[in-house]
C-alpha cells in the first residue's frame, strides 16, 4: 500500500478543473471558498489511509446480490406527454436541447 | 364533534389514533383537520413543511371516512413524507432549487404503499438539499426549527420530518437515512427513528443521494408507532434491484413484547469506540451521562451488558465522506437541465455543455457542490485507489467488526450493539454552517451501521440541558426486530419511571410553566 502524506491540499486550479469535469460553472468567490474548505475535508478523509488493508477486499454494497431479475412482463411506460410536461423545454414530442456541436467554420 | 373530550389529537400517538378511528370515536377528517390546524398555526415559525395541500388532504380523509372496505390498521391516519420521496402530481424538490416546481409523474414505492394502506398525505417535509447535511440548514428553501428550542437545529437531513412529528404537526413521518439522517434528527427532537436493514425498504422513487447507503424508514413518537409504519413500507419490491427478497420480521409484535420489559438473556454490547473510554472526545458529558443511565436501566431489565471494541469504527467518518460524495457526484449527474427541473442559459448564446454547467451552478447549493467536487476528485484517475478504493476497504473492515461483535461466525457475540445516537444535543442554528468538518461530526455514531447496511434505531434516553438525548440500538442485517424489542423495553421502563411519555414533556412545556408544587 502506497502511503501518501496526510496533508493534501486542493488549489484553486484543482477545484476549477474538478468543477469543469462535474459541469459546475463555479464563480471566483466559490473557488476561493471551496479550495479552503475542501482542503480541510480532504485532510480529514485522508485518515482512511491509516488503515492497514492488505488483502482486504473492497465493499461496494452492503448486501451483495448478483443477476437480479424480475419476471419479464410488459408494462406500459409513462405516457409521453406526461413525461414531457416536466421537461424544461420540449418540441415535436421530444426534449429540446441547446445545440451540441459548434457551427462549422 | 365525536372526539373524546380532552383528547389532543396532535399529541396522541398513531397507534392510539388508529384505535380511536377503529372504534368510530373519531374520523379521519377530524384527525386530519386537527393536524392541518396545527400546521396553519405553527409551521410559519417551525418551517417543517415545504408543501401542504389542505384541500387535497381533507378530500382524501373524507374519501376514507366514507369508504366501506377495510383498508387495514393505518387507514385514515395522516402521514408526512420527506421531500426526497417522489409523489405523483405532488411537488417534490429534495430540498433543491434544481427541482423547484417539479411534479413527478409517478409514486415512489414507499408513497404507493402508504397510499394503498389508506393513509392521508399531510405534506412534504423540509430537508437538507439532496439529503446532504445534519441540520436541515442546507435546504434551498427555509430554515427548520427544533420544537424543543426554536433557536436550535432539528437535525438532518430529515429535519422537516423530525420537527413536524415532535412539534405535533404530523403523527409520524417518513425519513431517509444515508449516514444518520433518520436517527440523528430523531435523537435531537426526542423521537424514535429507525434506519432499516439496507435493502429491506424499497428505494424505488427515492431521489438518489448515495445508492449503496440510502434507506427510507419511520420517524415516530413511540417505538410501536415506528414499527407499525415500518411494516407498512417494508418488504421486497421488484422495482428495486437491491431490494432483499425476504419478508420483514414481525416488528410491531416485537415492539409490544419488548414493552413488557423483560430483557433477560439479551446480550447487549456497548461500543467502546462510540463515546467509551479513550473515545469520549467530542461527546458532551450530559449525553454520556444519560447514555450511562440507560445502560444501567437495560441491565436492570435483565440484559447482559458487555463492552465491545470495534476499532474500524474510528475510520467510519472519513470512509463515509469519501463513499457518499463519490456516489453522489455520479447520481447527481442526472440533473443536467434536459429532462426535468431547472434550465439556465438556454437563450441561444450557450451550447449544451454551458447550459448544463450554468443550470447546475444555479440549481445546486454550496454543500451539494462541495460534495460533487470532492466525489469527482475521489473518483478521478490517480486518486481513486488512495481515496475511494481505500474507503471501500475500510467499509469491509467495519462490516467485519460488526460480524465479530455479533458473533456471526462463532456464535459467541452480542445480540445488539448500543451507543449514543449523537455526540451532542441539538446545536444552535448557524453554529456549524461555515465548518463542514464540525457539521459532519454530528454523524459520528450513526455512520458505522450505514456503511455496514445493518439496522439501527434511535430511542430517547433523557434530557441534557433540557434537550433530548438519543440511544442507538444496532442489530445484524435483517434482525430489525431486535432493535424494536430493546428500544421498546427501554422506552417502557423510562415512561414508567417518568410517569408519562417522553414527548409529553414537550407538550407540557408548550402549555406553559407548571404551577409550583
Amino acid at each position: 500500500m502506497e502511503f501518501r502524506p496526510s496533508m493534501t491540499t486542493l488549489s484553486r486550479n484543482d477545484v476549477a478543473h474538478l468543477a469543469r469535469l462535474a459541469r459546475l460553472a463555479v464563480t471566483d468567490e466559490e473557488l476561493d471558498l471551496y479550495a479552503g474548505q475542501l482542503s480541510a475535508v480532504l485532510d480529514a478523509v485522508a485518515q482512511v489511509q491509516k488503515a492497514s488493508v492488505e488483502d482486504v477486499p473492497p465493499t461496494t454494497h452492503a448486501v451483495p446480490m448478483t443477476n437480479v431479475v424480475r419476471p419479464d412482463v410488459a408494462r406500459p411506460s409513462l405516457p409521453r406527454d406526461v413525461v414531457l410536461a416536466g421537461a424544461p423545454a420540449a418540441e415535436d414530442d421530444r426534449f429540446r436541447v441547446p445545440r451540441i456541436l459548434q457551427e462549422e467554420a | 364533534m365525536s372526539t373524546p373530550a380532552g383528547t389532543d389529537l396532535t399529541a396522541t400517538d398513531a397507534a392510539e389514533l388508529g384505535r380511536l378511528l377503529n372504534t368510530g370515536e373519531v374520523s379521519s377528517t377530524e384527525i386530519t383537520r386537527a393536524y392541518l390546524d396545527r400546521i396553519a398555526a405553527d409551521d410559519g415559525e417551525l418551517g417543517a413543511y415545504l408543501h401542504v395541500d389542505p384541500d387535497a388532504a381533507l378530500a382524501r380523509a373524507a374519501e376514507l371516512d366514507s369508504s366501506e372496505g377495510d383498508l387495514g390498521a393505518l387507514a385514515g391516519l395522516p402521514v408526512a413524507l420527506k421531500d426526497v420521496v417522489v409523489t405523483e402530481g405532488v411537488p417534490t424538490t429534495s430540498g433543491s432549487r434544481i427541482l423547484e416546481g417539479w411534479r413527478p409523474p409517478y409514486d415512489a414505492t414507499v408513497a404507493a404503499r402508504l397510499k394503498a394502506a389508506g393513509t392521508v398525505l399531510l405534506g412534504k417535509t423540509n430537508m437538507d438539499e439532496f439529503a446532504m447535511g445534519s441540520s436541515t440548514e442546507n435546504s434551498a428553501y427555509k430554515v427548520t426549527r427544533n420544537p424543543w428550542d426554536r433557536d436550535r437545529i432539528p437535525g438532518g437531513s430529515s429535519g422537516g420530518s423530525s420537527a413536524a412529528v415532535a412539534g405535533g404537526l404530523a403523527p409520524w413521518a417518513i425519513g431517509t437515512d444515508t449516514g444518520g439522517s433518520i436517527r440523528q434528527p430523531a435523537a435531537v427532537t426526542g423521537l424514535v427513528g429507525h434506519k432499516p436493514t439496507y435493502g429491506s425498504v424499497s428505494r424505488f422513487g427515492l431521489i438518489a443521494f448515495s445508492s449503496s447507503l440510502d434507506q427510507a424508514g419511520p420517524m415516530a413518537r413511540t417505538v410501536l408507532d415506528a414499527a407499525l409504519l415500518h411494516e407498512a413500507i417494508g418488504g421486497h419490491d421488484p422495482l428495486d434491484s437491491t431490494s432483499i427478497p425476504a419478508p420483514l420480521p414481525p416488528l410491531a409484535e416485537c415492539a409490544r413484547r419488548g414493552a413488557e420489559g423483560d430483557l433477560s438473556g439479551v446480550r447487549i454490547g456497548v461500543v467502546r469506540e462510540l463515546g467509551g473510554e479513550g473515545h469520549a472526545e467530542g461527546y458532551e458529558p450530559g449525553v454520556l451521562a444519560r447514555f450511562g443511565e440507560a445502560v444501567a436501566l437495560l441491565e436492570s431489565l435483565g440484559a447482559e451488558i458487555r463492552e465491545v471494541s470495534c476499532p474500524a469504527f474510528d475510520l467510519a467518518l472519513p470512509a463515509y465522506y469519501l463513499i457518499a460524495p463519490s456516489e453522489a457526484s455520479s447520481n447527481l449527474a442526472r440533473f443536467d437541465g434536459v429532462r426535468y427541473g431547472l434550465r439556465v442559459g438556454d437563450d441561444g448564446s450557450h451550447d449544451l455543455d454551458e447550459v448544463m454547467a450554468l443550470t447546475r451552478e444555479q440549481g445546486f447549493g454550496p454543500e451539494v457542490k462541495r460534495r460533487i467536487i470532492l466525489g469527482t476528485y475521489a473518483l478521478s484517475s490517480g486518486y481513486y485507489e488512495a481515496y475511494y478504493g481505500q474507503a471501500q476497504k475500510v467499509r469491509t473492515l467495519i462490516s467485519r467488526d460488526f460480524n465479530a461483535a455479533f458473533g456471526i461466525d462463532d456464535g459467541n457475540g452480542v445480540d445488539v450493539l448500543i451507543s449514543p445516537t449523537t455526540p451532542t444535543v441539538a446545536f444552535p442554528i448557524g453554529s456549524r454552517t461555515d465548518d463542514p468538518i464540525a457539521m459532519y461530526a454530528a454523524d459520528l455514531c450513526t455512520l458505522p451501521a450505514s456503511l455496514a447496511g445493518v439496522p439501527a434505531i434511535s430511542v430517547p434516553c433523557g434530557l441534557s440541558e433540557g434537550l433530548p438525548v438519543g440511544l442507538q440500538v444496532m442489530a445484524p442485517a435483517l434482525a430489525d426486530d431486535r432493535c424494536y424489542r430493546v428500544a421498546a423495553a427501554l422506552e417502557a421502563a423510562q415512561d414508567a419511571a417518568r410517569g408519562h411519555r417522553f414527548l409529553d414533556q414537550l407538550v407540557r412545556r408548550a402549555a406553559g410553566p407548571e404551577e409550583p408544587a
